[in-house]
Parts: structure tokens; sequence; C-alpha cells
């Protein structure tokens, strides 16, 4: 039996100023399921970021809706804060305080008013394999570090949604090891439901239930992992999947 | 008489910081974080008001506070309530200026992502002007130097009258006037001082809130 439906997407559209016509960035329905891990992947500029926006209701759409969880949220509606509290967006640079490693981590904690009681931070800095930078302030800390704290800091709230903008972008193999551990281990372990957006197409194989491939501002082909890669139904996702240059 | 002098020098200039850091802080960081239609215009005028000539601040304010001026009941003109105006209008404009330049150079999506980590639209603007703190001290300690070296709007709507509102700057200029070449001299030597002191203190506050010296 397949899991339940926590976001559904109906014909989503965002457009900018100075641009007339709202992009499409998603024509018709999008369904994400809980507990999975959905992967969108697509060239630079394809809009898999502001797709993710959306979903994180950082952003609201120009036109179409979407559902999270039951909830309606389109142009006109703020999402209200316990809802907003349940998604975790993390950029794709790591925005870190100045602050220590502890205090980043802790921040999501801090704000909702929740005393570290049972070591959360601690537990969540060690699984990103950390434990020996826990009081070392973030300016110190090399690329790859900071966007293991990033991680840290969103999955000690522990949300029932992490969406993640390109999460391993310039980092070594060692990191990117490391963050799409983490990534398994919270969906496996919590059911923590996962969208990642990134152009590696090796990382979605690696890491996804559910595929969407986004070309030129618009969701072409969005299917289960096993379909997507071995019977893609558009022939530009045969064409992406080959490696051929499309954009 | 010289202890006075410095002592309502500091209070005076201290008490305009206090308020121009009260209304600049917050419509400093508004300015950095919000777009608005006319925005333009606010920081054109903004800009214009931190370069504001302090004598005609202190005319402003004069006319304000004068017999005919709306504000006469309160009988502020010729004491320390009207220099600290004066003041808090020559300088808040400088820390709101500053304080928008200093949170505009924190990373544009920080606030973003405070957000969605769950932080309210308040608390995440706290946070933003928390991580531009060396931009803030910095707008204060423009705000405060501002405030103790200024002459022309405290000697306007002050006086200058001693024991009551004479200040530094303005004892300056007495002393100049009569001729006390040294003793003007020595209350120029103790003004420096006093602002490289303040100065000094705010400066260890920002080394002691960042561990280690950063520059602004």
């Amino acid at each position: 039996m397949s899991n339940p439906i926590i976001y559904h997407l109906h014909d989503i559209a965002k457009s900018y100023r100075g641009r007339s016509t709202p992009a499409v960035l998603v024509p018709g329905v999008m369904e994400i399921r809980r507990g999975e891990i959905c992967v969108i992947v697509g060239p630079s500029g394809a809009g898999k970021s502001t797709l993710l926006r959306i979903l994180g209701m950082i952003e609201p759409p120009t036109a179409g809706w979407l559902m999270f969880d039951n909830q309606r949220y389109d142009a006109n509606t703020q999402p209200a804060l316990s809802y907003r509290r349940r998604v975790v967006y993390l950029f794709q640079r790591p925005l870190l305080l100045s602050q220590s490693v502890y205090d980043n981590v802790n921040y999501g904690l801090r704000v909702r008013g929740i005393k570290d009681e049972q070591n959360r931070v601690q537990r969540a800095i060690a699984q990103v394999g950390l434990q020996h930078l826990t009081h070392a302030n973030t300016r110190t800390l090399s690329g790859g570090e900071a966007q293991r704290v990033a991680l840290a800091r969103a999955l000690v709230i522990e949300p029932d949604i992490l969406l993640l903008d390109e999460p391993t972008a310039n980092l070594d193999p060692a990191n990117v090891e490391v963050i799409e551990r983490v990534i398994r281990e919270r969906n496996q372990q919590q059911g923590m439901t996962i969208v990642l957006v990134t152009h590696n197409l090796f990382q979605a194989r690696r890491l996804a239930q559910q595929v969407g491939l986004m070309l030129d501002g618009k969701l072409i082909e969005y299917a289960r992992a096993s379909a997507f890669f071995e019977s893609p139904v558009d022939p530009r996702t045969s064409a992406f999947i080959r490696g051929d240059m499309i954009f | 008489m010289l202890w006075s002098v410095i002592l309502l020098s500091l209070q005076v200039s201290g008490l305009a910081l206090l308020f121009a850091a009260f209304i600049g802080v917050p419509f400093g960081a508004w300015l950095a974080l919000t777009r608005f239609r006319g925005r333009s215009l606010v920081l054109a005028v903004l800009y214009t008001c931190m370069g504001l000539p302090p004598v005609v601040v202190g005319l402003m304010v004069y006319l304000l506070l004068s017999q005919t001026g709306p504000f006469a009941q309160l009988q502020w003109l010729f004491t320390t309530n009207a220099m600290v105006m004066a003041q808090t209008a020559i300088s808040t404009p400088i820390v709101a200026g500053t304080v928008m330049a200093a949170v505009s150079g924190v990373e544009p999506d920080l606030r973003r992502q405070l957000l969605s980590l769950g932080a309210t639209p308040l608390r995440a603007m706290w946070d933003v002007i928390f991580e531009a703190r060396f931009g803030v001290l910095l707008a204060l300690v423009a705000g405060f130097g501002r405030n103790i070296s200024e002459v022309g709007a405290v000697m306007l709507v002050g006086g200058n009258i001693e024991g009551f509102t004479r200040v530094l700057t303005t004892a300056i200029v007495l002393e100049t006037r009569q001729g006390k070449f040294d003793l003007a001299v020595s209350l120029g030597l103790v003004l420096l001082g006093v602002s490289f002191l303040v100065n000094g203190l705010l400066l260890v506050l920002q080394t002691r809130t960042n561990g280690v010296w950063r520059a602004v």
C-alpha cells in the first residue's frame, strides 16, 4: 500500500517582476507522498529551486495552488506558523549565524522555546560527524563542514518535510557521502519526507524513490525512480538520462 | 566646573544616542529588509538627513520650542531637554543609515532561512540585526561622535548657560571668544579624550561579543 499524499500541487506557476507571463512550473497535478525521497533533477535555471521554495512556503505561487496535509496554499494565502514549522527548507549555500556550531544547530529549538534536555543538538551534530567542532565558531568551518552544520540544524527540529536545494553542490566526495547517508538514515528511521533538488543524475539514482525532471521552467516528467530511469515517457528525459546536452 | 561640563556633555550626548538608537536601529533594519513603493524617496530623504547641518536642526528645534512654536508649553527651550532633542534629530539619520547599510550587507537569504527554521518574522529580523552587530555598533559610534562634537544646535537651543546647559563644545567656543586659548585647547583635548574613551569602550564591547577582533 502506498503512503498517504502530503503535497498535492495543481497547475503551479510563478512569475517574477520583469517577466510578462508566469512560468508554468507544474502543469497539471504533482503529488508527493509522505515518507518518500523525491528528487527533482534538471539543468541550472530550470526552475527547480523556485518549485522547492513554493513547497517550502517561502514564496507563494503566482497561479495555481498546493495542498499541504489538507491545508490549501496559494497566491493569497499566508501559511500559519504551525504549518510553516513542519517544513524546513535548506538553501543551497549554508546560511549560518556567526555563532558556535552548537548555537546554530540549537536555533530551531530555541525559537520554538524547546529546551535541549535530551541532547538532541549533540546527537544531530554527531550524526553529521562534527562533534569535535561543537564549540567552534562557524566562520572557521570549511564549505563542507558548514553544509553539514546547516543539515544538522534542519534535522534537530525533526520536521515532517525536509527540502534540500542542491545540498551537495561543490562538495568533495567525503562530504557528499556523509550528507547522503544522513538523508537516507532520517528517511528510513523516522520516515521523514525529503524533497531534494539536484542537477546530479547519479545522486538522484542513489537516493530517489520518486523523480521529476524540470526543463526550461517546467516539470516534464514525474515518475517512480525505476520507471523514470528505465522507461521514461518523454524523449527529453531519455536524452537527459543518456547525458545528451539538453537545456 | 570642568567635571560638571564633561558630565553634562556625556549625559546629553548619551541620552540623545539612546533615543537615536531606539528609533534608528529598527528603522534602518526595516529599510534594509523590506521593499515598498516610494522606498527610493525615503532613502534619498534619509541620506540627505545624514548630512543635515546641525545649525539648521538647531533652528528647527528652536522654532518648535519657542514661544510661538507648537511645543511652547513644554518650556524646554534653553534646557538640556532641548539639547537632547536636537542631538537626537541629528544622530538618528546617521544611526538609521549606517544600520541599514550594515543589515543590507548580511546575506539576503539568511532571514528567509531563519523563517524556514521556524522563527517568527520579528525574531528573524532581530537575529539578522544581531548578525550585523558590528555595523550596528559602528552606527552607534558614529552617532555618538556626531553628538559629542556638535556645537551649532546645542548653542542655539541650549544657550550655553553656565552650570546648566554648558557642554564641552560650547565651552570651547566661549573660551576662544574670550581669548583664553590655553583653556580652549585644554577643553578640546578633554573632548577628544572623552570621545576616545567612549569609543574605546564600544570597541571593547565589540571584541567581547565577537570573541575575536573582526573588521566591520
